[in-house]
């Protein structure tokens, strides 16, 4: 059942030039900084040489783009998220789910699936090209992994967010805003609380938490961080799926 | 005989406007039940509730004997629904909408194929199994829809104005085909249109500002005990209400006179004598029908004439 609906989300995605243009215009833009933050390398990297413990190609050019990337997934991820929900009621073809044999965490389960096999495919065409410095040069493929790791968990972070937010609303558009506004949100949210930032604060933000993540830290606390305010979204929705049928 | 579909006291509330109130009826295998009445008397919501797609506020649901809110998976596997507006995905071909929606239901495999051939067949989508749903017409769009909602081989099926915006050709394909649908399931059919009631359905339910104002079987009632009549050469009246089976006679503007005849009465016979007696019967029809009448009757607040 939850394939069923990943599947139809999907290609409804795929169906749509929505998609297409954002890998493009995705990838178009984490090349161009890819390239920049290279070329920067190669000239400091003489300068480098003469330092005793010089930072590498992974400290120079992955983690800031990992870190671009980040803020760019931030403006992708709503509008991928805006019509799954909001789209259905607009168009009654909720109707069709509502009256299929189906509980209402496996609608939202579905859609999250979808959403969430779309973003791993864009992450890994993206991840393509730190990788291809492996042909060249050594980088650190652990740290690698855990930026890789940190930007899924980021993204379907946001991807549950965008969801719940999406249930919400009938127009596609409101739910795109608002998404913008609870993740940019979610992501400044640690420059509150002064210098350093209050430790509520800092938990509660995004960015706080990937950043661990960019520098090769893998705490289990970061990992249930995303998974929790993924989980606590999808449910949510999940609620709010059922208390549609309540208000009429 | 245990009904397919058991409605019990239910009641819905949409803030402080009562939609339906104290609604009670079954609905039993082979039978097409018509739900009528006004726009905003309560057929669309009920058909919701039913579907699942709405709560009620109070009140119960059976489908099959099991109750709808309580366990509402394996109640809905045993009903098909077509919301007003049929809920289709313009960007799929009807073979992947029918597919999702049977997956929907839980087929899979061969017996979804079978269920896909069979649902297109019945519908008439034979050939257009390869067509993007945004490119068909009105009319296809809603067997696409009536097919949705018969996949999976429902007891209970649910059709919210089926007829709505179809050409007359059309009409009469969906109409034959909801009259094929309730020889093995119970079809419960929404329509603002009366004739359509009369002609498919064995009992018809008028709703009026939420309430079940009316219940009439129709099969059992004659089309109508009145008849119009024109006549090339009409004799006198008197000589026309002395045919048996005759009540009473109105005359109209000489040629056209309407006869109202004692209930068993066969309008063949009456047709019979005219002949006979050489009026030269010109045209001869039923006078306005027995429910449209009841229906202004009870939802304006108007006498019947």
């Amino acid at each position: 059942m939850i394939l069923s609906i990943a599947r139809r989300e999907l290609r409804a995605l795929f169906h749509s030039p929505l998609v297409w243009v954002l890998a493009g215009v995705l990838q178009l833009l984490g090349a161009w900084l890819f390239l920049v933050q290279l070329e920067e390398y190669l000239q400091v990297q003489s300068r480098l040489a003469t330092l005793e413990n010089p930072p590498g190609v992974t400290d120079l050019v992955l983690t800031p783009l990992l870190e671009a990337l980040a803020g760019l997934a931030l403006l992708v991820v709503p509008l991928l998220t805006m019509r799954t929900l909001s789209e259905e009621f607009r168009d009654g073809t909720i109707d069709l789910l509502l009256s299929s044999p189906l509980r209402m965490g496996q609608i939202v389960l579905g859609k999250y699936l979808a959403l969430l096999s779309l973003l791993s495919l864009l992450c890994l065409l993206l991840a393509l090209m730190p990788l291809s410095l492996l042909l060249g040069g050594e980088i650190d493929t652990g740290r690698l992994a855990s930026g890789l790791l940190g930007l899924l968990l980021l993204l379907g972070c946001c991807a549950g967010i965008g969801i719940y937010l999406s249930s919400l609303t009938r127009q596609p558009a409101v739910a795109a805003i608002s998404t913008y506004g609870a993740l940019l949100f979610l992501w400044i949210v640690n420059l509150a609380g002064g210098e350093g930032g209050g430790p509520l604060f800092d938990w509660l933000s995004l960015s706080s938490h990937y950043r661990r993540l960019l520098d090769g830290l893998v705490f289990s606390s970061d990992i249930a961080y995303y998974l929790l305010v993924t989980g606590v979204s999808l449910t949510l929705a999940g609620r709010r799926l059922e208390s549609r049928r309540l208000q009429g | 005989m245990e009904p397919l579909l058991r409605i019990r006291d239910l009641h819905r509330t949409y803030g402080d406007l009562r939609a339906l109130e104290a609604l009670d009826f079954e609905l039993h295998r082979s039978e097409v039940l018509g739900l009528l009445g006004p726009n905003g008397a309560g057929k669309s919501t009920t058909m919701r509730i039913i579907s699942g797609a709405l709560a009620p506020s109070a009140g119960a649901v059976e489908i099959d004997g099991i109750d709808l809110l309580r366990h509402p998976i394996a109640a809905k596997a045993r009903l098909g629904y077509l919301p007003e507006t049929p809920p289709l995905y313009p960007d799929l071909t009807v073979d992947e909408y029918l597919d999702y929606a049977a997956r929907l239901r839980g087929l899979r495999g061969a017996a979804l194929g079978r269920a896909r051939a069979r649902a297109r067949e019945r519908c008439g989508l034979t050939h257009s199994g390869r067509r993007l749903i945004a490119n068909l017409s009105k009319g296809y769009k809603q067997r696409v829809g009536i097919a949705q909602a018969i996949i999976h081989d429902p007891k209970v099926v649910i059709l919210d104005e089926p007829t709505g915006g179809l050409d007359p050709n059309q009409i009469q394909e969906i109409r034959t085909l909801i009259r094929a649908l309730g020889e093995e399931r119970g079809v419960l059919l929404s329509t603002h249109i009366l004739p359509e009631v009369e002609m498919l359905c064995g009992r018809a339910l008028i709703l009026h500002q939420g309430r079940l104002v009316h219940e009439q079987p129709l099969d059992a009632a004659p089309p109508g005990n009145r008849l119009a009549l024109r006549l090339g050469q009409p004799p006198d009246p008197t000589e026309l209400a002395g045919i048996a089976g005759v009540t009473r006679v109105e005359a109209g503007d000489g040629k056209h006179l309407v006869l109202h005849l004692s209930d068993g009465t066969d309008p063949s016979g009456i047709a019979d004598h005219c002949v006979a007696k050489g009026w030269r019967l010109l045209e001869m029809s039923p006078v306005g029908d027995r429910l449209e009448q009841l229906f202004s009757r009870i939802t304006l607040g108007e006498s019947a004439p």
